[in-house]
């Protein structure tokens, strides 16, 4: 028995070619978006993984430091070292803001995470761990270590608020839980950048303080400049990460620091827990609700493809069933062009979405067990979606061939 | 009637009786009030009447398309009809009995001129080469075998034709049911296929049957079935020009 469906698609391979392709990039789509949350999600991994803590120490009550805004004194680093199974503690401050640089003619502005970090070498808490090219921070300021999707080169010199930093590290995928790129800089420069203001802004400070009365009370002398230094002073960072010793439970070193320094703290997988279910969450519904329209777009156009080709070929199959084929001949026939349909559309999908993943500014992550899924999800669809054309052929009446 | 054929009827295709009435009530129509008909194997016989009369009807009944109302249909010593199925897979019976031709020669458009001819075959359960080898013999006696690579879109009408009458003979069914089959052609080509059937019924032993409105070829049949308002005549044909 020669096959029906394979010659049928040979003798209209263009009609069969072209909706492959349209189908294909729709499934490249479906992909991509499935990528996308993966890459979301691998973002959140990364972030973690790259800190090097096993412990988040945080404003007490708050999601910090990437969830919600935290702030604890840079001191509280001091006392936690001091605590039973801590190895290493190290304050770390995240700001996401434009980074300025040079390029010629002009400038450009590249936004990303400013990680304030102790300029202490690899391994320590916060310390970007593989570096591409180039060193570690070393000088206490105006060095930087970026991401080379930021886009700086090595040397190059730029600025964040009023100060001037020079790359003197490059990384690879250290990015923000929003895909920006991170730009690691010595925290006390962190500091300042996160409470900087401007000149006109300090000027104005200043005079505010002065006309303060009680700020400024004759017959103090020194009050009103103690007054100023403070408020321009910033002793604060928005969390302290904790390597534990080795071999300590980290629940078991976050117990007392919660307790006696009335700070919250989070362990890895509370933090993974923060960032995948909270803060991505709503993003991730989002993309759901994207692969779901796309599914059933994706049915709807396998199914009205496959019924309006199985309707071109009525008289056909009324002439097939006259001369006496079988249902379960004519069924096969209509199923396994609906899977070619589908296959052809796996193919093309997998392809396209492989080849334009890589340009999406955010990471894309294409794993083979989402494609697995789709391709059964295709493969399912293809069929339900051919069922609707099965039951027309089946309706034919072979009469129709004699006709009149 | 029918004496003259009765020492063959074991193997021709008889009705009797045969009632068709479409649909209920008011509105059902007695396409066929009860017609007679026997066609001996080797026999092509013609059956005409004016349009509406139930020939298409009665082609239907015999292909085992539709169901007749009443009566009794044979194929040989089997009773295929008598006041209901007798058969249980109609499809089988169609596919190895009975042979159609249509006015319209519907070919299938996505299989080459071998292998919409090999299908039937196929169908039977024949292995591919095998079933192509049936197919080409055939071909070859219609003479297209050396279209027989070809596209049915490639074809002229009356090649189309030609294959149609190769794809309802190809199984050596002990009947061919062929409806207008003359309609589309000239008459230089209506007369070859004529040829064509006459020669087949020979060499195969089929009973054809042919519905026909086209004057050129009335002549040809030896026997004629007259059909009047689903009722049939027989009339002694002409018989002119095949022996
Ligand atoms: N499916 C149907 N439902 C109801 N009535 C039908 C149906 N098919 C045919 N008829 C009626 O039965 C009668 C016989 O029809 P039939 O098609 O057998 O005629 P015919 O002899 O083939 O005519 P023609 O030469 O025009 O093809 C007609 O009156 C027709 O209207
Ligand atoms: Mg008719």
């Amino acid at each position: 028995m020669i096959s029906l469906a394979g010659r049928d698609i040979l003798h209209s391979w263009g009609k069969f070619v072209f909706t492959g392709i349209g189908l294909g990039l729709l499934i490249g789509v479906t992909l991509t978006m499935a990528g996308v949350y993966r890459g979301m999600v691998d973002d959140a991994n990364v972030l973690l993984d790259n800190s090097g803590a096993d412990l988040w120490v945080v404003q007490q009550d708050t999601l910090g430091p990437y969830a919600e805004p935290s702030s604890i004194y840079d001191d509280t680093y001091r006392g936690i070292l001091g605590m039973s199974g801590v190895a290493r503690a190290a304050n770390v401050t995240y700001l996401t803001m434009q980074v300025r640089q040079q390029v010629d003619g002009g400038t450009r502005d590249v936004r990303a995470m400013v990680v304030g970090i102790t300029p202490d070498g690899p391994g320590h808490p916060g310390q970007p761990g593989y570096l591409v090219d180039g060193r570690h921070l070393t000088r206490g300021h105006y060095e930087a270590v970026a991401d080379i999707a930021a886009g700086f080169a090595l040397g190059e010199r730029i600025r964040i608020r009023r100060n001037e930093y020079t790359v003197v590290g490059l990384t690879r995928r250290m990015v923000s839980s929003g895909g920006d790129p991170m730009v690691f800089i010595p925290i006390k420069d962190a500091q300042e950048a996160q409470f900087l203001k401007d000149n006109d802004a300090i000027v104005m400070q200043r005079a505010r303080t002065a006309q303060n009365p009680a700020l400024n009370r004759p017959g103090v002398p020194g009050l009103l400049d103690a007054v100023i230094a403070s408020q321009s002073t910033n002793p604060t960072v928005n969390a302290v990460l904790v390597q534990v010793k080795h071999g300590a439970d980290p629940d078991a070193v976050a117990e007392p620091i919660r307790r006696w320094k009335r700070l919250t703290v989070y362990t890895r997988a509370q933090m993974q827990d923060i960032l995948i279910k909270k803060l991505i969450a709503t993003a991730a519904k989002q993309i759901a609700m994207f692969l779901v329209i796309l599914a059933i777009v994706s049915a709807a156009i396998v199914a009205f493809i496959i019924y309006t080709l199985t309707m071109g070929k009525i008289r056909e199959i009324a002439v097939l069933k006259l001369i006496g084929t079988k249902n379960r001949t004519i069924a096969a026939m209509i199923l396994q062009q609906a899977i070619a349909l589908g296959l052809i559309g796996f193919v093309v999908g997998k392809i396209s979405a492989t080849f334009w993943a890589p340009i999406f500014p955010k990471y894309v992550l294409l794993e083979s067990g989402d494609a697995i899924r789709g391709f059964v999800a295709v493969m399912v669809i293809c069929v339900l979606a051919s069922v609707l054309a099965i039951r027309a052929a089946l309706k034919v009446d072979p009469a129709e061939a004699i006709g009149g | 009637m029918d004496k003259q054929y009765s020492d063959s009827s074991e193997r021709g295709i008889r009705i009797e009786g045969l009632k068709k009435r479409y649909g209920h009530g008011d509105t059902a129509v007695d396409a066929l009030k009860g017609v007679d008909m026997y066609v001996a194997p080797g026999e092509v016989v013609g059956l005409v009447g004016p349009s509406g009369s139930g020939k298409t009807t009665m082609l239907k009944c015999l292909g085992a398309v539709i169901e007749p109302t009443a009566g009794r249909m044979t194929l040989g010593r089997d009773v295929i009809y008598d006041d209901g199925w007798k058969i249980p897979d109609l499809r089988t019976l169609r596919r190895d009995k009975i042979g159609f031709v249509f006015q319209a020669p519907y070919l299938i458009p996505f299989l080459n001129v071998t292998d919409n001819v090999a299908l039937l075959p196929m169908l039977a359960g024949k292995s591919n080469a095998e079933a192509r080898k049936q197919a080409i013999e055939l071909l070859k006696a219609l003479d297209v075998e050396h279209r027989s690579s070809a596209m049915p879109s490639q074809l002229s009408g009356g090649e189309q034709q030609r294959v149609s009458i190769a794809r309802g003979l190809v199984n050596h069914p002990p009947v061919i049911l062929a409806d207008e089959p003359t309609a589309p052609l000239d008459s230089e080509r209506a007369m070859a296929v004529i040829r064509i059937l006459n020669q087949m019924a020979r060499q195969f032993d089929t009973a054809i049957i042919v519905v026909t409105h086209d004057e050129k070829i009335i002549p040809t049949f030896k026997r004629i079935y007259h059909i009047r308002d689903g009722v049939t005549y027989e009339e002694a044909g002409e018989g002119r020009g095949f022996d």
